[in-house]
């Protein structure tokens, strides 16, 4: 009796174990097609996590290029204007932000650090022959530190340039590479219309992933973009711009086409952007700009997360659920098949709790079975994803973990009536069964 | 009476099964006192309530009324945890149709018993093949059931029985299944054991195996019909 305390417990279950699986392997087939619901739960669970994981890590990153303490303002040209503009071809349209809004904005605004102001011109950028369609960015010195967005080679113009209206030039890496296809770009010029601007620096290339929560930054950024000193473009350009498009042709007066407002403490982001979107508010009688708040729509994307999360929650505990049942229905036949064997067991000396823990084990076995080729291929999954579709995706460690501890879970539960049942039989009817 | 203890006693045993509105009386105040060494066969006609008293003798069933004591100790007050330890211990089953476990070898139905006393994995072993010695079934330890004939089977159904070393056997119409030669294997084994000291308690309704016991206890109605001694 004190042996049978001390090695007992460890040496019946490897004995219940190993007699689980003899009685599973021996209805293999039936075994497997009874998993097959739990398997395919929990792989799908984990696949989609992890490609869910992926698709919303490359949003964020996007969303993080933009600067999570930043605040961007955009000048929109209003539809009602759009209309005129259509209707009366000489019409100098005259919209958004000014460089009143940024001396306001720093001087009314607590927590406000960085203005980053910019004016953006499509343009063809020439080397030569080839030629490409850009967006001219002119800015400030300290763009690439405030939009994450740093120089790969060469450098960024200085305040010196700045001061000089140089005509220096930044080219972003995708373009830079069509401009320059088979030589070094640093050092040699590009044309766009009768100026020349030599090539200073590089940028890195940005991530490209999809998604169109970053407002219109998305479409901008699939286009290349070159970046002059704002004096520059102020010079060259003007405050009224012409835009050729289709036949006729449009007079704008754009003061700036970007400003991005950096906040001193990640705090205040939500505090300082309803500011300055009431400031805008006041001082622009049309709404002729767009505050995009990349903090914002990260907390959006957060919790579309959540609520994706949620989904795949559900569909998880609908196909274990399902899993379960399955399980239990084998169970149940499992036991009337062995009806007999049980009969002899309990002549045998078998006690009620000993037919149950059999049982029971089987089904977990079963179950965790299931849950084991499910996490297998619920990680093989994502890596052929990202294989042949070039998607992003990342396995959180928890997922299999969580999905095989659940699924053995549901062994025990969906595996106890069954088991209870069993035990519960009269030995005498069973001996007697056939 | 000869005895000063018996092992087996049932003192005036009554077994009734309700079936749908009648009660069936299958067991009437029976009672019957079996000494240790004793080798017994119980007959009758079908229905006298061999079986049930089978059932009751190998604890897998508790008389409705009456008592029975079994070494000592009283089988109708104990509960089914105890009953399923009491079988294990200190009975040994050997039926008509074998019912040994299809998906074991020789040696593992050997143990079964065993290891729902608690035995640890080297001393069943140990004890199961040296019965599966003493039954003459050495050669053939990893062989399923299914591979062996009806004679063999029920070897191995009585070294089960013998594993747990337990005060009684019951035998119900051990050889009803085998072939003449078998049968008679198997009962020259039984007066071997029955030599050995070991009790025997077996149910037939052949009176030529019946012939071979030293005491017949006949049963009619489910009441003692006789009990001869020889």
């Amino acid at each position: 009796m004190i042996r049978g305390l001390s090695i007992f417990p460890s040496s019946r279950l490897r004995r219940s174990v190993r007699l689980g699986l003899r009685s599973l392997w021996l209805h293999r087939l039936r075994s497997l097609l009874t998993v097959l619901g739990i398997v395919f739960g929990v792989c799908s669970v984990i696949a989609m996590l992890a490609i869910g994981e992926g698709a919303s890590f490359e949003a964020q990153e996007q969303i993080k290029n933009l600067g999570s303490q930043n605040i961007i303002l955009r000048s929109v040209k209003p539809p009602e204007d759009q209309k005129i503009s259509n209707n009366q071809n000489n019409f100098t349209l005259d919209y958004g932000i000014k460089y009143e809004d940024i001396s306001r904005i720093q001087a009314t605004i607590p927590g406000v650090t960085t203005i980053v102001p910019a004016r953006v011109m499509r343009e063809y950028v020439w080397n030569i022959t080839i030629r490409v369609d850009a967006e001219v960015v002119g800015t400030v010195s300290w763009y690439p530190a405030m939009r994450n967005h740093r120089v790969a080679s060469g450098r960024f113009f200085t305040e010196t340039d700045q001061a000089a209206a140089e005509n220096v030039c930044a080219l972003g890496a995708e373009m830079a590479l069509r401009l320059f296809p088979l030589e070094a770009p640093l050092g040699k010029t590009v044309r766009i219309g009768d100026q020349y601007y030599r090539v200073i620096g590089i940028m890195e290339p940005l991530s490209r992933a999809k998604g169109d929560d970053t407002g219109q930054s998305s479409a901008q950024q699939a286009v290349d973009r070159m970046y002059i000193p704002l004096e520059t473009a102020r010079r060259r350009y003007g405050e009224v711009l012409f835009k050729r498009r289709s036949g006729s042709f449009e007079r704008e007066r754009v003061a700036l086409h970007e400003v991005t407002v950096k906040v001193d403490d990640p705090e205040k982001v939500v505090a300082v952007s309803l500011a300055v979107k009431d400031l805008m508010e006041r001082n622009h009688k049309k709404k002729d700009y767009d505050v995009v708040v990349p903090l914002e729509l990260l907390r959006q994307k957060e919790k579309t997360k959540r609520i994706f999360n949620i989904v795949l929650g559900s569909i998880a505990a609908i196909s274990l659920l399902v899993g379960g049942i399955g399980i239990m229905n084998i169970m149940l036949a499992n036991v009337t098949e062995r009806t007999r064997e049980i009969g002899i067991r309990r002549a045998l000396g078998a006690k009620q709790r000993d037919i149950t823990t059999q049982f029971l084990i089987e089904a977990v076995l079963l179950s965790g079975a299931g849950g084991a080729i499910g996490v297998m291929l619920g990680v093989a999954i994502p890596f052929a994803v990202s294989a042949a579709a070039g998607m992003k995706t990342i396995i959180t460690f928890w997922s299999p973990l969580a999905a095989f501890t659940i699924s053995a879970l549901v062994g025990v539960v969906f595996g106890l009536y069954p088991a209870l049942r069993a035990a519960k039989m009269d030995p005498v009817e069973a001996l007697r069964h056939e | 009476m000869s005895a000063p203890q018996p092992i087996v006693s049932l003192q005036a045993v009554r077994r009734s099964y309700r079936m749908g509105d009648v009660v069936v009386e299958a067991l009437r105040g029976l009672s019957l006192d079996i000494s240790a060494g004793e080798y017994v066969a119980i007959m009758g006609p079908s229905g006298c309530g061999k079986s049930t008293l089978l059932n009751l003798l190998g604890c897998l069933d508790r008389p409705t009324s009456g008592r029975y004591l079994l070494g000592g100790t009283d089988i109708s007050a104990l509960d089914d945890d105890a009953l399923s330890d009491i079988r294990g211990r200190r009975l040994g089953f050997i039926f008509q149709s074998y019912n040994l476990i299809q998906q074991l070898n020789v040696l593992e139905n050997i143990e079964v018993p065993l290891f729902y006393q608690g035995r640890s994995d080297e001393e069943a072993r140990a004890i199961a093949i040296g019965l599966a010695k003493r039954v003459g079934l050495d050669r053939r330890l990893d062989h399923k059931p299914f591979e062996l004939s009806g004679g063999q089977q029920q070897r191995v159904a009585i070294a089960r029985a013998l594993a747990s070393d337990p005060l009684v056997i019951l035998a119900d119409e051990a050889t009803g299944n085998l072939d003449s030669s078998s049968g008679r294997e198997i009962l020259s084994l039984f007066d071997e054991l029955n030599a050995a000291g070991k009790t025997l308690i077996m149910v037939t309704h052949d009176a030529s195996v019946g012939e071979r016991s030293r005491r017949i206890v006949r049963l009619s109605d489910g009441q003692l019909e006789s009990d001869i001694r020889r």
